[in-house]
């Protein structure tokens, strides 16, 4: 019985170590950690798109600008109330029927029905007209509207992918059609043949979810994979000397950010807020933890050209400023030298979540950097949704967060949900200011580039003085690279992984 | 036989029962809005809000009692419906089968390498105990207990994947995929059984029928194979049994680890979206592959077993 055993695990590890060891073939594969959670556009959605299996009918340009997409253009009524879309001619989907106004209609209309951006916005009714015009009327004037449409969860599929209002099948329009899906951790796609836009050099590609940072980085190394999203900053150091990967990096419009509850007793006073701001050592924290320079100045990162204000005063370190400020507001440092007012410590509880692996890390250096000036800090590391619920029952007291203000291209939609008069919640909790919602609401109905500049600038310096959230780090993606390919991109705003512009090296 | 069977049947209904109500309970009692908590294992944290956890509770139903919740889980049991995953909504049979194959196929790889590595190793350091090989094995065997196996799989693939270029690193679309997490998990229980056998051939080697096996004039490996062999397959069989606990364990840890789309993964991403219904499907599944697999044990016990045989 032994020899049997021993025999037949050598035929089985000797037939299956006959495998090619490297992706030695035509398939691109890509490695990233998101999990393919379900078919609906709001759980997957943006995997969907990133793979270039469906498209929207707006899509953006490098710097989040919408540009013409499954919509060729558009145009809005004079009183703003009412939008045009005319549908690009000759578009299919995957399973041979053509891309119809009432189809495109049906899809966001169900979309809509969703939790997503654009059931925030102000839609009275969204219908064809004809067989090429989609037309959504609005309760009152929204100029982002636009690119809500480019949301992911706004992705156009067939009328053969749904029943009801579930998602059965994914049969988009893009240059890539699914061919296997194995959720939660992989799929394929394969080119098809009449893509109604410019066709592909790829013929063949995988998405496998890998939900550790250095397995990710191991693969780029071994050449499992070709392309790999999202490294962690020490295997980005390892992979920068390797010279079978290139690395590829960009700014991209997500923060570090502490959210502050205002309504708390010790932080609802402006000064305690600019308190801890001043004693973050942002410029220490990014070189130690990020391991590149990334201290957040001010909200919005450089590459969020429209609401980076270049001009703005930057947020300094100044323990000897916090302490100050701090003792203005009457708090004294006691025996272990953390500050007591009234006898109470000056001590919160900041919550985090691991789902971003350096979010911790950072957390336990803003500990460290806040007991310089006295302030105390539990660490409750844990579930992400502790944050919106914490919000929610008014019990959090510090959040840290990594905040994307691209979940469409421009972060207005970003900044209504988390930023409007009742604030949000992954954004401001018990704070608002009449001047920074007037300028946030007039943003949603101007049309005038210049005037919308001023109006920006004013909410984000605002923002920059009455920290409703305390910026800290601004991040930067990594994505590794094999050196068989050629014309791979990152692209800032998450949406794709670029296997439109890549080819095989020659 | 037939109490044998009855009897395993009874304990199968048993921890069927007995995992369904305490990982319910345990999944309840874990801290955190339920909703939640489901919206971000849906959405992603991106998306998780208080809009979400809205829908996600209307939809679910998440106001009902929990002893409500807990009396439809048993009811639908009954009926060998495991119900619905929260998170990804389709049905916890599909989503347990999916995994299920993929762990059969990584555990009987795992057990079947660390048969092919322990024992035998076992057997030749028990022969001469006290040898450069008893040592070696000892201080290996220390060694790889010791440490944590998701270590044990990176120092792997830096081995196999990067240095030698011989095996691919993590995913499962291809048959190579299989070796570097079985090898993971097969060193660590290689490491226990083969001080196992090595006991175990020591204690065959100094008894008297051994002994007279070779005083009637066979040579070493005749009296082995004759006396030796299914003495020592007994206790190796016998301590498969515990090892399972282990495997399971590993499972976990080193699918993650290989991106193998197994059911420790798939439990570990249902605890952290409190999944339950997907919690107490992999929990039940589990529990009953133990009592199968120690009845199997104990069958495999009762072939080897030379006294029963006789």
């Amino acid at each position: 019985m032994f020899k049997t055993l021993l025999m037949a695990t050598t035929s089985a590890l000797l037939l299956s170590s006959v495998s090619p060891t490297l992706a030695a073939d035509d398939v691109v594969d890509i490695a990233a950690p998101f999990e393919i959670t379900g078919l609906d556009p709001a759980r997957s959605g943006d995997i969907f798109l990133r793979m270039s299996i469906v498209e929207t009918l707006v899509e953006a340009d490098g710097e989040g600008k919408p540009i013409p997409a499954l919509a060729r253009e558009w145009t809005m009524s004079e009183d703003g109330l009412i939008w045009r879309f005319s549908l690009e001619p000759g578009v299919k989907f995957h399973d041979g029927t053509a891309l119809e106004a009432a189809a495109v209609a049906n899809v966001l209309n169900i979309a809509r029905g969703k939790p997503g951006l654009l059931s925030k916005a102000p839609i009275e009714a969204i219908a064809a007209d004809g067989d090429d015009t989609v037309v959504i009327t609005l309760t009152r004037p929204f100029t982002p509207l636009v690119a809500f449409l480019a949301e992911s969860r706004a992705q156009i599929l067939a009328p053969a992918a749904y029943q009801g209002a579930d998602v059965k099948s994914i049969i988009g329009t893009g240059p890539y059609k699914l061919t296997s899906l194995e959720a939660p951790q992989k799929l394929a796609v394969e080119r098809v043949a009449d893509y109604w836009g410019e066709e592909p050099a790829i013929e063949k590609a995988t998405y496998l979810s890998v939900g550790r940072a250095e397995t990710r980085a191991l693969m780029a190394e071994s050449g499992d994979a070709d392309y790999v999203f999202n490294l962690d900053p020490a295997s980005r150091t390892r992979l920068s000397k390797s010279g079978k990967v290139e690395l590829l990096s960009v700014s991209i419009p997500r923060s570090v950010l502490i959210k502050v509850n205002a309504g708390h007793d010790f932080l609802k006073d402006v000064k305690a807020r600019q308190a801890l701001s001043l004693a973050i050592d942002r410029e220490g924290l990014a070189a130690a933890i990020l391991r590149y320079p990334a201290s957040a100045t001010q909200l919005f990162p450089p590459s969020l050209g429209l609401w980076h204000d270049a001009d703005l005063a930057p947020l300094a370190y100044g323990p000897e400023v916090a302490t100050s400020l701090l003792a203005e507001l009457g708090w004294k440092p006691g025996d272990d030298g953390i500050l007591e007012r009234d006898g109470k410590r000056f001590a919160l509880t900041l919550t985090t979540y691991p789902d971003r692996p350096e979010l911790p890390l950072i957390a336990a250096v803003l500990q460290d950097q806040l007991k310089e000036i006295g302030v105390e800090l539990a660490i409750n590391s844990t579930n992400s949704s502790e944050v919106p619920a914490k919000h929610q029952d008014g019990s959090l007291e510090l959040a840290l967060m990594a905040r994307n203000f691209a979940l469409v291209p421009d972060p207005i939609g970003t900044m209504l949900s988390d930023y409007g008069p009742k604030g949000g919640d992954w954004g401001a909790m018990n704070w608002s200011n009449p001047d920074f919602d007037e300028a946030l609401d007039e943003l949603t109905h101007i049309t005038d580039p210049s005037a919308g500049e001023s109006l920006r600038q004013r909410a984000v310096s605002i923002m920059q003085t009455e920290l409703p959230v305390i910026p800290v780090a601004w991040y930067q993606q990594t994505v590794a690279v094999s050196s068989e390919l050629e014309g791979a991109t990152i692209d800032p705003f998450e949406r794709s992984f670029g296997l439109k512009t890549m080819r095989w090296a020659q | 036989m037939i109490k044998a069977i009855f009897n395993r049947l009874l304990q199968a209904v048993l921890v069927a029962l007995l995992v369904g109500l305490l990982t319910f309970v345990m999944a309840r009692s874990l801290p955190g809005d339920l909703a939640y908590r489901i919206a971000a294992g849906r959405y992603g944290y991106d998306l998780v809000g208080s809009a979400a956890a809205a829908k996600v509770s209307a939809e679910l139903d998440l106001g009902q009692s929990a002893l409500a919740a807990l009396g439809r889980w048993f009811m639908d049991l009954v009926r060998l419906d495991l119900g619905t995953s929260l998170v990804t909504g389709a049905p916890v049979i599909d989503e347990i089968s999916h995994h299920l194959g993929h762990t059969i196929k990584l555990s009987a790889a795992a057990i079947l390498l660390s048969l092919l590595i322990g024992p035998p190793l076992g057997i030749f350091a028990g022969l001469r105990p006290g040898g450069v090989l008893d040592r070696g094995l000892l201080l290996v065997s220390t060694a790889l207990r010791a440490l944590p196996q998701f270590v044990v799989g990176l120092i792997l693939i830096i081995v196999f994947g990067l240095m030698l270029q011989l095996l691919p690193t993590a995913g499962h679309d291809r048959g190579g995929h299989l070796i570097l997490p079985a090898l993971t998990l097969a060193l660590g229980l290689a490491a226990v059984s083969n001080r196992v056998a090595r006991d175990a051939m020591l204690s065959v080697s100094r008894s008297p029928y051994y002994t007279f096996g070779r005083t009637k004039g066979l040579s070493g490996w005749q009296v082995f194979l004759r006396h030796g062999l299914r003495n020592v397959a007994v206790p190796i069989v016998t301590y498969l049994g515990i090892q399972f606990v282990y495997l399971v364990e590993g499972v976990v840890v080193v699918e993650t680890l290989f991106a193998w789309p197994g059911i420790g993964h798939a439990l570990v991403h249902a605890i952290f979206g409190r999944d339950v219904p997907v919690i107490q499907g992999t929990a039940l599944v589990m529990g009953l592959m133990f009592v199968a697999l120690n009845a199997l044990v104990d069958a495999l016990c009762h072939l080897t077993d030379p006294r029963r045989a006789a």
